[in-house]
């Protein structure tokens, strides 16, 4: 009997954001006719969460603007929301389902067999484990976060304390700052704000800008407990000092939802460990996308990292979905190694902050490439002496100088080839 | 294909210039101009950068 391939059989995506959708549309895509289901925790279909920092904060985007548009390929898709993955077994293809709600779960330990498999749980917020109270302390990673930030912050007279200084702190403080709170004041173990990122110089000048629009620092210092009884009443510090609070925002790193891998023989010690196929534990029909998949980028160094960027879930679904359907079908080859370039920025008060390729490899040697540094400016990272990545600071026209350099970054050869 | 760009949700990230450079460009001033009924040969290009707009304000219609 002749299998015709691709027409049958059932791909299984353990999430359902953004990750999750371009996977689907990305599995059709490349050719994938047999049935797909996403699985997401969440109650609501994929939505776009860079505005959850700064547009739904500020009461400018309503759910409707954010949730993406859905492809005619992905409509016979089948949603499972309000859904969570608690399990897997990857040997004999099943994943385990929790009906999450309002009350609590039910319908624990449902089955669901798959032929293949894309692994997409993403990341939660890491919370602080401080004594003190918990009621009044806040994460930003869901649309329910950011709806409940939103309201304490329109209090009069707010005091908001953000935790972190890295892109979401700095950008939800600027937030803050634009909606009228009294205080606001980010706190950070490490002298500067975005500092392993983006290195000193440009942390300094985006230190200066923040605190020229009326964000203050508590830098070199961390969190050692919450004051309070009921809810937050103030931040206790590492020096001694202690701010009150209203508000606290913990923006302190997030945690990849790998759990529900647990006793697949897998690395899950930061996310999930997979080939520069973005194939899972060797195996050929799991995959896995965004950022909980840690990944070698043969463009630079082939450490495997994981990369918490907007642009990655799309460019891992793409790619993985290849890497999956080219094995399903029966295809030998499958697409060549995954070598994206990075790209990310960060909207902050009245400025962005642009990058392209991977700065985090050159903050060792930092040249101002275009501009100056307190205005528009573009940054140029390099190691060994060549270019790997830009970073615009600024208005428009930092952004337009910055692209310039993108095109030099792509005609780069791999920092692994030299 | 007819492609309608949001311009109030636009923000000029240039996302959609790196994946279909026959279709969007920046003018002159850095204000994003794009071709409104692109041919359908671009159609795989044009869907690649209605994916990577941060803002998702690029929509083909038909």
């Amino acid at each position: 009997m002749i299998k015709l391939p691709g027409l049958t059989g059932r791909i299984v995506v353990a999430g359902a954001s953004m990750g999750g959708l371009r996977a689907a549309e990305q599995l059709r895509a490349a050719g994938w006719l047999g049935s797909i289901t996403v699985v997401g925790e969440e109650p609501h279909l994929p939505y776009n969460r860079p505005p959850l920092s700064k547009e739904v904060l500020a009461g400018r985007a309503p759910f409707e603007s954010l949730a993406f548009a859905l492809r005619d390929s992905v409509a016979d898709v089948e949603w499972r929301l309000g859904t969570r993955v608690t399990g897997a077994d990857l040997d004999d293809r099943w994943v385990e389902l929790e009906r999450v709600d309002a009350e609590g779960t039910e319908g624990a330990g449902e089955r669901l067999a798959f032929d293949g498999l894309v692994v997409a749980t993403g990341m939660r917020p890491r919370r602080l484990r401080c004594p003190g109270p918990t009621v009044g302390r806040h994460t930003v990673r869901t649309l329910a976060d950011a709806e409940g930030l939103r309201t304490e912050l329109l209090r009069p007279g707010v005091r908001v304390v953000v935790v972190g200084a890295g892109f979401i702190g700095c950008e939800v403080a600027a937030t803050a700052v634009a909606l009228g709170a009294a205080e606001v004041t980010v706190v950070d173990p490490e002298p500067l704000p975005m500092l392993r990122p983006l290195g000193e110089v440009t942390a300094r000048e985006l230190l200066r800008r923040h605190r020229e629009r009326g964000v203050r620092f508590a830098l070199g210092t961390g969190v050692t407990a919450f004051t309070g009884d009921e809810r937050v009443t103030g931040v206790l510090l590492g020096d001694g000092t202690e701010l009150p609070a209203d508000v606290v925002v913990e923006s302190v790193g997030s945690v990849a939802n790998t759990e529900w891998l647990a006793g697949n023989v897998l690395d899950l010690s930061d996310g999930v460990l997979t080939d520069e196929q973005l194939r899972v534990g060797g195996l050929p029909h799991v995959v896995a996308v965004g950022d909980v998949a840690r990944f070698p980028n043969p463009r630079y160094d082939n450490v495997p990292r994981r990369v918490e960027h907007w642009c990655i879930p799309g460019d891992t679904a793409k790619h993985a979905a290849r890497t999956l359907v080219s094995h399903l079908v029966g295809e030998t080859a499958g697409p060549a190694p995954f070598a994206p370039l990075p790209t990310f920025w960060s909207d902050q008060h009245d400025f962005r902050l642009q990058s392209f390729g991977a700065p985090v490899l050159g903050t060792g040697d930092v040249r101002v490439l275009d501009g100056d540094t307190s205005g528009d400016v573009v940054m140029g990272y390099h190691r060994d002496g060549r270019l790997v990545g830009v970073v615009a600071l600024g208005g428009r026209a930092a952004a337009g100088a910055a692209v310039r350099y993108r095109a030099e970054l792509l005609r780069q050869p791999a920092l692994t080839a030299s | 294909m007819k492609v309608v760009v949001d311009m109030n949700k636009c923000q000029d990230h240039g996302q959609c210039v790196f994946a279909a450079p026959d279709v969007f460009s920046f003018d002159d001033a850095g204000r994003l101009a794009y071709v409104s009924e692109p041919d359908e040969a671009l159609r795989a290009e044009v869907e690649e950068a209605a994916d990577v707009c941060p803002l998702q304000a690029i929509r083909i219609e038909a």
